[in-house]
């Protein structure tokens, strides 16, 4: 049997420990996939809702809801004690994280108090102990097999179907688990506000890059995402130039994001941009440079200036 | 005393090619540099030595003869010995994170640092796991993905870039960080430099003088290409492009 770490909600604005991350729909499908029951575990320090809107996901049989003041921020030195409690207890089979920030922190500190080999971030499941994955930014495909007698995953969400968030009743159980962390303090978190989607999961992804100029340009991408239901994306070069803050990092070290529709403007295509949204269903590209790599993977290209094409894209979906 | 892992994976931009025998990507002859994650990880080093935060800088490399190369890097860039711990030419893609780790546990062991640096990821694997397996294996606090670090009275508080924003949290040395490439802008190693560190001593060792047994424990079952994608047309206006969005039917409220 399978039991994955649900998370920690990711807006500001939302009841804090109510909402849980979009990406543990699509870990929950890949959990599924492993035959078993499936339980998961939420962790914070006040996390009683997001552990109820947990249980209302189909698939899951029981959801384990750990609160403590220790586990405030979710930090890693904590929320690995309360897993290993949680593990020995229930001796789960394989355990299953959001390909995340969050997930890539604490699963592989749980794989070394384990001494298991974890797997990073799957996009598919052959067998129970067979898993593929991508490597060299996505420019090859590695299928693995682990001998470990509990397999530790990392789930690219991107890559499965979002599970339904509802329908769902599984069983809540509180544990308190023993905590020594005098090593390691949360202080806080600064959050982006934003009402838009949630740039991992959204349908739509609007991604600028240096051909932005500026932060003051990004505004257009952002009008423009307001008219189409978007969320908005970044090269590396965007947020290197401080254009955007780093979570709207698309790419091989910023997000992994597979939209019905990714639209890149003023981005030249290089192949750790690529390998964030390669797997996008259409692509459209904007460039002034008809050489630009990016038009060797857009399905529809346009060679124009995006300070003329995108203001006329807001004013044809205006008209409409 | 730090200690910083450099890696030696292809260059960035290299084009990738997938091995005949589909058991791994074709690394022959092909140029490889220092892991872009680990030159901001020495240069995080270099500048806690500026500031006297730390004492000696001891670069690490894990891989066959040619990763010294990272190590010279490093020492040419400010450290100041290097520890290489060589595995056999074509074994290297069997190293995996877990046994690294291993490695660099044995390592905190001999050398007692009070930090430990290392690049987020590994750009060949993709990994992003030995930072934490290492801090799990010596139970230290962990600060991965750091774009900021800020020391105070053995504490270092960490920035961390998280999937919503940025994240603060404070950690007791000795602490292992991962660096992420906003950390800090890694210098280039200059020509004198490069001279001086031919002098400075690089220790070499095997995985079985730390006692690691570095058998893989994921068995690669193939590796393949990823399907291609073929370009599409371009389009001369935005009206056309917006006329071929509609047709394509996606799921948006303002397209009709």
């Amino acid at each position: 049997s399978s039991g994955i770490n649900a998370e920690w909600p990711l807006r500001p604005g939302e009841h804090d420990g109510a909402n849980v991350n979009p990406a543990t729909l699509n870990t929950v499908t890949a959990a599924t996939k492993l035959g078993g029951s499936v339980h998961a575990i939420v962790a914070g320090d006040s996390c009683v809702e997001a552990g109820n809107n947990t249980a209302k996901i189909p698939g899951i049989e029981k959801v384990f809801v750990a609160e403590s003041p220790a586990l405030k921020g979710q930090i890693a030195e904590s929320v690995v004690q309360v897993l290993l409690d949680i593990q020995s207890k229930n001796n789960y089979t394989h355990i299953l994280a959001n390909g995340t920030v969050f997930g890539k922190n604490i699963l592989p500190r749980m794989g070394a108090k384990l001494d298991v080999a974890p797997i990073s971030d799957i996009i598919g499941v052959e067998s129970d102990s067979t898993f593929v994955r991508t490597i060299y930014a996505g420019n090859a495909i590695q299928t693995v097999e682990s001998s470990d007698p509990v397999k530790l995953i990392t789930v690219r969400g991107t890559a499965f179907e979002a599970s339904p968030a509802d329908g769902g009743s599984a069983a809540t159980e509180n544990v308190s688990s023993d905590i020594n962390n005098d090593k390691s303090e949360y202080i806080e978190a600064k959050l982006s506000k934003s009402d838009r989607p949630e740039l991992a999961s959204a349908n739509i992804v609007i991604s600028g890059g240096r051909g932005l100029k500026n932060g003051e340009n990004f505004e257009m991408l952002y009008e423009l995402a307001d008219k189409m239901g978007a969320a908005v994306g970044a090269s590396r070069a965007a947020v290197d130039a401080g254009y955007v803050p780093s979570d709207l990092q698309v790419g091989q070290t910023g997000k992994m994001v597979a939209p019905d529709l990714y639209i890149a403007v003023g981005i030249s295509g290089a192949i750790q941009h690529l390998a964030g949204m390669k797997d996008s269903k259409t692509i459209v590209a904007i460039n002034k440079d008809a050489e630009a790599p990016i038009f060797q993977v857009s399905d529809i290209g346009l060679v124009d200036d995006l300070f003329k094409a995108v203001p006329e894209m807001i004013a044809g979906i205006e008209q409409q | 005393s730090s200690g910083i892992n450099a890696e030696w994976p292809l260059r960035p931009g290299v084009k990738v090619r997938v091995r005949p025998d589909q058991l791994g990507v074709v690394t022959d002859g092909v140029k490889h540099s220092m892991n872009p994650f680990d030159e901001n990880a020495v240069e995080e080093a270099v500048r806690m030595k500026q500031k006297k935060i730390v004492k000696e800088i001891i670069a690490v490399s894990c891989g066959p003869t040619q990763s010294q190369e990272t190590i010279r890097t490093a020492l040419a860039m400010g450290a100041d010995r290097g520890i290489h711990v060589e595995v056999p030419k074509g074994t290297e893609a069997d190293l995996q994170p877990l046994a690294v780790a291993k490695i660099f546990a044995k390592l905190i062991e001999k050398e007692q640092p009070d930090v430990v640096i290392l690049g987020k990821q590994a750009i060949d694997d993709d990994a992003n796991q030995t930072t934490q397996l290492l801090a799990g294996l010596v139970d230290w606090p962990q600060g991965t993905m750091a774009s900021a670090l800020e020391h105070s009275d053995g504490q270092l508080k960490i920035t961390r870039e998280i999937d919503g924003g940025l994240e603060d949290i404070k950690v007791k040395l000795p602490a292992i960080i991962s660096a992420d490439l906003r950390l800090n802008e890694p210098r280039y190693a200059t020509l004198p430099n490069i001279m001086k560190a031919k002098k400075k001593k690089i220790e070499k060792l095997s995985p079985g003088d730390l006692g690691v047994d570095i058998a893989p424990r994921l068995t690669v079952k193939k590796v393949v290409d990823p399907p291609v994608r073929q370009a599409g047309d371009k389009v001369p206006d935005v009206a056309t492009l917006l006329d071929k969005l509609k047709k394509k039917k996606v799921p948006t409220a303002t397209l009709r």
